[in-house]
C-alpha cells in the first residue's frame, strides 16, 4: 500500500519535457507561458531557440507528471502558433546542461 | 497590380469575406480605416455608442447567423471597453474578428497616449490573436482570422493594427482567397462503433444537445439520433432550441435551475451521451455526483474537452455532424417503453409550471403570453438574471438560433446590442428582448443604435426594482441579508425611452397583457414595454452553487420528491 503510494508520489514528480515547433514571433512566448498560468498548471522550466532561418523557434517545456498534463497538451496542441509538440516522459537533457548554470 | 494602404486592404479583405455590417467606433488609431470606410459601397458601418455595445452587435450578427461578424475599436480606452464582448464571445464559441487600432509601431512600448497592451490583454480570452507588424501581412491575417474564428469549435480573433501600418502602402498582384471554415472530419470509425454498442446496451439512456449542436448544424441528425434510439433528450442552456420544446423526447434544459424532472432523470440514466457540450458546473452541479453510475458518451469537436472535467467512457473528437452521421445508421431502433414512461411520469408528478404561475401577472405568464404571439421566425434575445433563466425555463424554442442568450460569461448588458445586432441580421423577423432591470442599465445607451438603425427589436424589461438573482442568492443562502440588491431608485423606463424617441408603454399589474403585447409587436422599429414583477418572485428549482444536482430546492411539488 505504502509503496504503491509513494510509487504515484515519485511519478507525479517525476520531470517530463514538452518540446515544442513555433512560429517565432514576438508573442509566442506570452501565449504559452499565458495558458500554463491560466490553466494553473506548474511550468517548472523553459529553454527557447530559434531555429533554421529563424522563422520558427523550438521550444522545451519542463513540466511535472501528474493528471493535468494531458489536458494541457491538448491545449498548448490547438494553439495555432504551435506547429509540433512531442512528450518525452523524462526530463530532457537540455535542462541538465543548462542547470550548470544555476549549480 | 494593386496599390493600397493598409487600411484599405483591411476593408478590401472583409468586402471579399462578405461582410457587409460592422459595428464600431472611431478614434485616433484606427481613423485611417474609417477613412477607408468611406469609400465602401458594400458595407454599412453602424455606430454605437459603447465599444462593449459594438462587440455584442457583432455578437447578435454572429449567433444569429452562425457567420463570423466584425466589430472595430479604437486604442486603449476603446479596446479595454470591447474586451468584455470578447471574452463572451470565448465563452460562448462565437465567431468573431475584432480589429482594434493601435498607436505607431515606433511608439508601442512608451506608454503613447492610449497605448495599451490589448494583444497581451486579450490572449486568454481569445482563439488566437495578432499584433500586425507590416501592412503586407494583412494579406495573411486578415484571412486567417475568419478561418481560424470559423473552424473547428468557433471563437473570437483579435487583430491589433498600428496606425502606421495603416497608413503604409502595399502593392500585390492579386487578393487572397477569403478565408473559410476548414472541415472537420468524424470521429475514430472504431470509437463510433463501440458508442453504439453501448447505446444499444443502455436501458436508460439520455442525450444531452449543447451549443455545439447549434454551431455545427447538426440538430436535424440529434435528432434522428434521438428518434430511432428513443433517447430522452435535455439541452443545455446554449442548446437550448436544438431539438422543439414541444417533441415527446425532449426533457428540457438542465442544470442550475433545470425542472426538477429532468434532474431527476439524470440520476437515474445509466448512459449519458453529450453531443456538443461541456460540462460547464451551472450544467452538471458537483460533479462527482452528476449522472452518477452512468457511462458516458462524448462528442466534441475540441479535443481538450472530451474527458477535460468528467472522463468519457467513449470520447468522440470531431465535427459533431459527421459524428453523428456516422453513428445513424449503427444504432438499433429501440422504443425503451419502460425509461420513457418513468421520464414520462417525472414531467408528470414535477411540472415546470402550474395555472397559477402562468397567469399573465407572473414571469412565466409573460413569458408564454410572448410565445403564443410570435411564430417561429421570432428570435428571442436574453439578459442575464432571474428573467434569463424564466425565459430558458418556459419558452418553447423551436429551432436552433431562436434563442441568443450569455452562457458562459453572463454578462449583463449582453442582451440589448445583441438584440440590435440580430434584428439588423434577420431583417423582417420579430426580435424580442427579455431583459432586466438591471441588465438594462449596462448597456442602456445603445437605445440610440436601436434608433438610428431602426431595428426591430421589442425590449421587455422585467422590471422587479433590483438585481433579482442576487436577491435570490442572499435571500436563500446569506441568511436574507439583503446588501446592494435592491435599488432605491425606481427608473422610470418609459421616459427614458421617449427621450431617445422610443415607443414605450407601462404595463403595471393587472393590465390586459395580450391587447398592449400585440399593439406593441405591430409597431415597426424598436419599443419598450416595462412590465412589473414582484421583487419575491424567485427562480425555483435551484440547486445550491456547489451541490450536487439532486440537491434541488424549490420548484412545484418539491415536497413529493423522496430525494
Ligand atoms: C456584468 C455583470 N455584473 C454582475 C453580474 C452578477 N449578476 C448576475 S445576475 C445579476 C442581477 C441581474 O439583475 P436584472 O438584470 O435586474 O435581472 P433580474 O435577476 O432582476 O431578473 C447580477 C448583478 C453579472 N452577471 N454580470
Ligand atoms: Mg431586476
Amino acid at each position: 500500500m505504502l509503496n504503491d503510494a509513494l510509487a504515484e508520489l515519485a511519478a507525479e514528480e517525476r520531470g517530463a519535457t514538452l518540446e515544442l515547433t513555433v512560429n517565432n514571433h514576438p508573442g509566442v512566448m506570452s501565449h504559452i507561458c499565458g495558458l500554463f498560468s491560466r490553466r494553473a498548471y506548474n511550468l517548472e522550466g523553459i529553454v527557447c531557440l530559434p531555429q533554421g532561418d529563424g522563422a520558427t523557434s523550438r521550444m522545451w517545456l519542463r513540466v511535472n507528471e501528474n493528471a493535468k498534463l494531458q489536458q494541457v497538451m491538448r491545449q498548448v496542441e490547438k494553439l495555432p502558433d504551435v506547429l509540433a509538440l512531442v512528450h518525452h516522459p523524462a526530463e530532457h537533457e537540455i535542462f541538465s546542461l543548462v542547470g550548470r548554470f544555476t549549480a | 497590380m494593386y496599390e493600397m494602404n493598409g487600411a484599405r486592404a483591411i476593408i478590401g479583405l472583409l468586402e471579399r469575406q462578405g461582410i457587409d455590417t460592422i459595428a464600431g467606433i472611431p478614434g485616433g488609431a484606427n481613423l485611417p480605416l474609417y477613412d477607408a470606410l468611406c469609400d465602401s459601397r458594400s458595407i454599412r458601418h453602424v455606430l454605437c455608442r459603447h465599444e462593449q455595445g459594438a462587440g455584442f452587435l457583432a455578437q447578435g450578427i454572429a449567433r444569429s447567423t452562425g457567420k463570423a461578424a466584425v466589430c472595430f475599436a479604437t486604442s486603449g480606452p476603446g479596446a479595454t471597453n470591447i474586451l468584455t464582448a470578447i471574452a463572451d464571445a470565448y465563452l460562448d464559441s462565437i465567431p468573431l474578428v475584432c480589429i482594434t487600432g493601435q498607436v505607431p509601431t515606433s511608439l508601442i512600448g512608451t506608454d503613447a497616449f492610449q497605448e495599451v497592451d490589448i494583444y497581451g490583454l486579450s490572449i486568454p480570452i481569445t482563439k488566437h490573436n495578432y499584433l500586425v507588424r507590416s501592412a503586407e501581412d494583412l494579406l495573411r491575417i486578415v484571412p486567417e482570422a475568419f478561418s481560424l474564428a470559423l473552424s473547428g469549435r468557433p471563437g473570437p480573433v483579435l487583430i491589433d493594427v498600428p496606425k502606421d501600418v495603416q497608413t503604409a502602402i502595399i502593392r500585390f498582384a492579386r487578393w487572397p482567397e477569403p478565408g473559410c471554415r476548414r472541415e472537420v472530419p468524424a470521429a475514430d470509425g472504431e470509437a463510433i462503433a463501440q458508442a453504439a454498442r453501448l447505446i444499444d446496451a443502455a436501458e436508460r439512456p439520455i442525450l444531452c444537445l449543447g451549443g455545439g449542436v447549434i454551431h455545427g448544424g447538426a440538430s436535424d441528425l440529434a435528432r434522428e439520433l434521438a428518434e430511432k434510439c428513443s433517447l430522452p433528450t435535455t439541452m443545455t442552456l446554449m442548446g437550448l432550441g436544438a431539438m422543439p420544446a414541444d417533441h415527446p423526447l425532449a426533457l428540457s434544459m438542465l442544470g442550475m435551475h433545470a425542472a426538477r424532472s429532468t434532474n431527476m432523470a439524470l440520476q437515474e440514466c445509466d448512459l449519458f451521451i453529450a453531443a456538443g457540450a461541456r460540462f460547464d458546473d451551472r450544467a452538471t452541479g458537483k460533479l462527482v455526483e452528476f449522472c452518477p453510475g452512468a457511462g458516458i458518451v462524448h462528442m466534441d469537436i475540441d479535443p481538450s474537452e472530451v474527458s477535460k472535467l468528467k472522463t468519457a467512457t467513449v470520447g468522440l473528437v470531431g465535427d459533431v455532424r459527421h459524428t453523428l452521421a456516422a453513428l445513424l445508421p449503427l444504432v438499433r431502433r429501440g422504443s425503451r417503453g419502460t425509461w420513457r414512461q418513468t421520464t414520462a411520469m417525472l414531467r408528470r408528478m414535477y411540472p415546470m409550471t402550474l395555472p397559477e404561475a402562468t397567469v399573465p401577472e407572473r414571469p412565466y405568464g409573460l413569458i408564454l403570453k410572448v410565445a403564443e404571439l410570435l411564430d417561429e421566425e421570432a428570435v428571442v434575445v436574453t439578459d442575464v438574471g432571474k428573467h434569463q433563466m424564466w425565459t430558458a425555463q418556459v419558452y418553447p424554442f423551436s429551432r436552433p438560433r431562436q434563442l441568443l442568450t450569455s452562457g458562459g460569461l453572463g454578462t449583463m448588458g449582453f442582451g440589448l446590442p445583441t438584440a440590435i445586432g440580430a434584428a439588423l441580421a434577420m431583417p423582417g423577423r420579430p426580435v424580442v428582448l427579455f431583459t432586466g432591470d438591471g441588465s438594462l442599465q449596462m448597456n442602456l445607451q445603445e437605445l440610440a443604435t436601436a434608433v438610428e438603425q431602426r431595428a426591430n427589436v421589442k425590449i421587455l424589461v422585467m422590471n422587479n426594482r433590483s438585481l433579482g438573482l442576487v436577491r435570490q442568492q442572499q435571500r436563500l443562502f446569506y441568511n436574507e441579508r439583503h446588501i446592494a440588491c435592491d435599488f432605491q431608485l425606481d427608473v422610470d423606463f418609459c421616459t427614458i425611452a421617449r427621450g431617445y424617441g422610443i415607443p414605450s408603454f407601462n404595463a403595471p399589474a393587472g393590465c390586459d397583457l395580450d391587447s398592449l403585447l400585440r399593439q406593441v409587436f405591430a409597431i415597426p422599429g424598436p419599443c419598450l414595454v416595462n412590465v412589473h414583477v414582484g421583487r419575491e418572485e424567485e427562480v425555483y428549482p435551484m440547486v445550491p452553487p456547489g451541490a450536487a444536482n439532486s440537491e434541488m430546492l424549490g420548484g412545484f411539488y418539491a415536497e413529493r420528491c423522496p430525494c
